[in-house]
């Protein structure tokens, strides 16, 4: 067998990046085997290569040098599930252990949906899933190693205890792991290793004659996934995972989860910021990034720019009012609206004048950009077009209350709310194609998805309609008013409410998937990078979640409430604060 | 230092259009076209000289096996044009009852019957009075409402019997669905896919999804007709309701079992596709499942957004 190292990447001299280098001792004897063992290393270590899901380890590059071949993959912080099961006082919250278990059906049938031919992880147990520093799970120890292993006859592999009857007798199919992950379930939630037990006897330790504390629901999940016969147990790890949603929506686990977890270590407020730049006013804006620079409003009048890798001071463009616009980059300009009534445009480079555009009231609506025109609204009532090079009015549709909410571009139309919940979709020759009214101010700013448009209001309610006409398909209650705007992700929205709640409702029906509570309200628009979700609460806190099931990964405290929305980019959360300052953390 | 990233990008933009520009026809190659896929680029064409509109047709059966028609259908397709918006508006339900004394019929009835004017009484100020106006109720608020009374309604008058009802409303592009049964509705796509859009509400799905069930067992299931839901049948109803996008390019079928359970997915697609018309479509498909037996009952409703 062989060993694995801790090492460091001297690619990068500047900083410290570890990667794990595992070592397999190649032992034939005989040479033609031997050729064909490095052969099939090569093979599975360029099939794990195209492996991309937050629980599997990136590979980085392998290579073979004399009878030792090496594999070097990302480093994993954190301890493996056996350890965690020894070292814990008593049984693990079942709570944990389901949004464990969902996660590890998630990553499974990942694998079994590989193409062309499905990946078997093939050796489910404690000892291979590695919780990490987020207390997220990821799989280690692909079956690669197994090529190593002569001398066994046949293709015996797996661990005893958490092996279905079938492997041993050579048959390693998507079934097998589904036994084999009921049997790291067993052992997670009983503590009875199965390596001490005679094989498959899990039927003659019922889960809930172990541990009392386990519901019916649980221990009903993992009897299905050990059953004897193959085609007893769940058909794929996503019907497992489904009834595993069903068990942890019951209970409710899936509100709990982030409330019983402890909070990532190096969570809490023991998160430190990569870097953080003081303005002399509150924030309330979203920044925005654009090649190796970051630019946001400030209330101190100011447009700042900020060089986005350490937070250094660039310049700032003074205007006559406070900004919340969310700054936007055009053919090497910043584009922006104040509260001075006026939309700026200035210099990417020195943050020099090159146009300015005069409403009649206050801008709090952030521009879009299409077909060489600006839209804007103002607190003036009217939706602006401007032409993007020479600052010129095109046209100007006029409503009847302000406008705060950012205009979505979508299917050749213009889609917007105002304050007096009127929602608005207007050609781009500034012609009404047609109008929603909600009850009450639409702040927000919608978004799209194929044929729907989804936005949120200050009424209560968060609203799909039919992009086409306006139609309403189907409305979901909130706790309060919202002024926060929604994101789209697979096929779940999110949006935050004035009681304090982060919500994830399926966009297809309307039902809330779950919502998760911060201690104020939710202003903040979240945004979504990889897995999780970023947003702020007036609590102050940045909150990160993961997106499917809500469950809190960290949060970061700044000094006073957050009201604009995060931006992530290239692995970095950036947003301002009313504490008056610019934060930058690891995402 | 903007400069050097201008310069940079400028570079890049270019060096990537110009291979795009000079691309060699000759290495283009392209695999001849079966007569079908002509014959439906060519139908095609010629629908997109027409107005938008919803078509629909309907078949019906009542088997080779059974006395009684238990099904009931419901097909409504509106156009108007004239005004500013002309927005294609249809519904289409299929209701499968079950249950003693003839109350199967009664239900399936009288189901399609109170859901269908309890959504056309929703739809007619905006269908017919000037000016036009949208509902403040949500398309999904109206069809849960609408299952509800039809439940109430089969509670009262036919107590012990039950039905099956998948209802589609098309507005625009967008088809809500409400859904309770085994009764299913499809989307058909010219590439060949026949996608089930709803969920059966049967034990053998129950089963099947909980992994009680291999493939096989499930083609055998000898309690194949097992409701877990219906309408009419216990307290709370919770229907599935939902809103997907009108098949672009295809069709939309709704059907009961006595089609789905007999003719398979495959069949259907063929005659779905290679009938002249639609009627013929839905003749094609009864005939089907009477030429394989006709155990049941069979409903099929099938619809197309030409234009």
């Amino acid at each position: 067998m062989g060993s694995v190292y801790r090492a460091r990447d001297l690619h990068f001299p500047n900083v410290v990046k570890l990667v794990a280098v595992k070592e397999m001792i190649n032992s034939a004897p005989d040479p033609l085997v031997r050729k064909t063992i490095v052969q099939n290393f090569e093979r599975e270590a360029n099939m794990l290569a195209t492996l991309n899901h937050p629980a599997i380890p990136r590979i980085y590059d392998y290579f073979t040098q004399d009878d030792r071949s090496y594999l070097v993959l990302e480093f994993i912080h954190g301890k493996d599930l056996d350890t965690v099961i020894a070292d814990a006082n008593g049984f693990l919250p079942e709570d944990q252990v389901i949004s464990w278990a969902i996660q590890l059906c998630d990553v499974v049938s990942y694998l079994h949906a590989h193409k062309p031919d499905p990946v078997i992880f093939r050796d489910m147990k404690p000892s291979n899933v590695m919780i990490n520093h987020n207390g997220d799970v990821v799989l280690v120890d692909f079956g690669i190693a197994k090529t190593f292993q002569s001398g066994q006859k046949g293709t015996m592999i797996g661990t005893e205890g958490y092996s279905p009857p079938e492997q041993y007798r050579g048959e390693a199919s998507p079934l097998a792991d589904i036994y084999s992950l009921g049997a790291t379930l067993h052992h997670a939630i009983t503590r009875r290793d199965p390596r001490l037990e005679p094989p498959f006897s899990f039927a003659e330790r019922p889960v809930r004659r172990i541990n009392m504390n386990v519901s019916n629901e649980f221990e009903a999940v993992i009897n299905v996934a050990l059953q004897y016969a193959p085609s007893d147990r769940f058909p794929t790890a996503d019907a497992m995972k489904e009834a595993l949603m069903n068990v942890a929506r019951k209970t409710g686990a899936l509100s709990k989860i982030s409330a019983a977890l402890p909070v990532a270590s190096g969570g809490g407020s023991g998160i430190k910021p990569l870097w953080s730049f003081k303005c002399e006013d509150e924030i309330r804006g979203t920044p925005t990034p654009h090649q190796g620079m970051l630019f946001i409003g400030c209330y101190d009048n100011n447009l700042y720019a900020l060089n986005a890798a350490d937070g250094q001071f660039q310049w700032k463009y003074a205007t006559e009012g406070g900004i919340v616009t969310r700054p936007i980059v055009y053919d090497n300009n910043v584009i922006f609206g104040s509260e001075d009534k006026r939309l700026h445009v200035v210099g990417v480079r020195a943050g020099k004048v090159v146009w300015t555009y005069y409403t009649d009231g206050k801008i709090y609506s952030s521009p879009r950009i299409a077909d060489g025109y600006i839209f804007f609204g103002s607190d003036d009532q009217d939706l602006h077009a401007v032409n993007v090079n020479s600052g010129r009015a095109i046209w100007k549709y006029s409503t009847d209350a302000p406008i705060h909410s950012s205009p979505l571009v979508a299917n050749e139309l213009i889609y917007f709310g105002n304050e007096v919940g009127g929602f608005h979709a207007v050609d781009f020759r500034g012609q009404l194609k047609w109008r929603f009214q909600s009850k009450r101010a639409v702040t927000s700013s919608p978004v799209n998805r194929g044929q729907a448009v989804y936005f949120s209001s200050v009424d209560g309610y968060l609203y799909a309609l039919d992009a086409g006409n306006g139609w309403p398909i189907w409305k979901f209650r909130l706790g309060k008013g919202s002024v926060s705007s929604p994101v789209l992700a697979d096929d779940f929205i999110f949006v935050g409410a004035a009681d304090g709640f982060i919500y994830c409702v399926d966009a297809r029906n309307a039902k809330e998937v779950w919502r998760f509570r911060t201690e104020n309200q939710v202003s903040c628009s979240p945004v979504i990078y990889k897995d999780s979700i970023y947003c702020g609460s007036v609590d102050g806190n940045l909150y990160c979640l993961e997106y499917r099931t809500g469950r809190l990964r960290w949060k970061f405290e700044s000094q006073a409430a957050i009201a604009g929305s995060p931006v992530v980019f290239d692995d970095i959360v950036y947003f301002g604060s009313t504490d008056h300052h610019v934060y930058a953390l690891f995402a | 230092m903007a400069d050097f990233f201008k310069k940079l990008f400028e570079k890049k933009t270019k060096a990537k259009e110009q291979p795009a520009q000079q691309k060699p026809v000759d290495l283009a190659v392209t695999a001849p076209l079966s007569d079908q896929q002509i014959n439906s680029i060519l139908m095609n064409q010629y629908l997109k000289n027409e107005m938008k509109q919803l078509i629909a047709s309907v078949g019906q059966s009542v088997g080779k096996q059974r006395e009684h028609n238990e099904d009931s259908l419901l097909a409504l397709t509106t156009t108007i044009s004239g005004g500013a918006d002309n927005i294609p508006f249809g519904l289409y339900i299929v209701a499968d009852g079950m249950g003693g004394h003839q109350f199967g019929e009664v239900a399936s009835n009288a189901a399609v019957r109170i859901m269908g004017g309890n959504i056309t009484k929703k739809f007619h100020s905006y269908l017919y009075n000037l000016p036009t106006q949208i509902l403040q109720e949500s398309l999904q608020e109206v069809m849960e409402t609408s299952v509800m009374e039809a439940h109430q309604y089969v509670q009262r008058e036919a107590p012990g019997s039950g039905t099956t009802v998948t209802a589609a409303l098309v507005l625009g592009q967008q088809v809500t669905i409400a859904h309770v049964g085994d009764s299913r509705a499809y989307s058909i796509f010219p590439d060949g896919r026949i996608d089930p859009i709803t969920r059966d509400h049967s034990l053998v799905k129950r089963l099947e999804e909980l992994g009680h069930l291999s493939k096989d067992e499930v083609a055998n299931f000898p309690h194949r007709n097992v409701l877990i839901r219906a309408l009419g049948q216990g307290e709370a109803l919770e229907a599935d309701v939902f809103t997907v996008p009108f098949p672009q390019g295809g069709y939309l079928m709704l059907c009961s079992d006595g089609l789905w359970g007999v003719v398979s997915d495959k069949d259907i697609h063929r005659f779905v596709a290679e009938a002249p018309s639609l009627p013929r479509a839905c003749q094609n498909m009864v005939e089907a499942a009477n030429a394989a037996g006709g155990p049941d009952n069979i409903t099929v409703i099938l619809v197309q957004m030409i234009g």
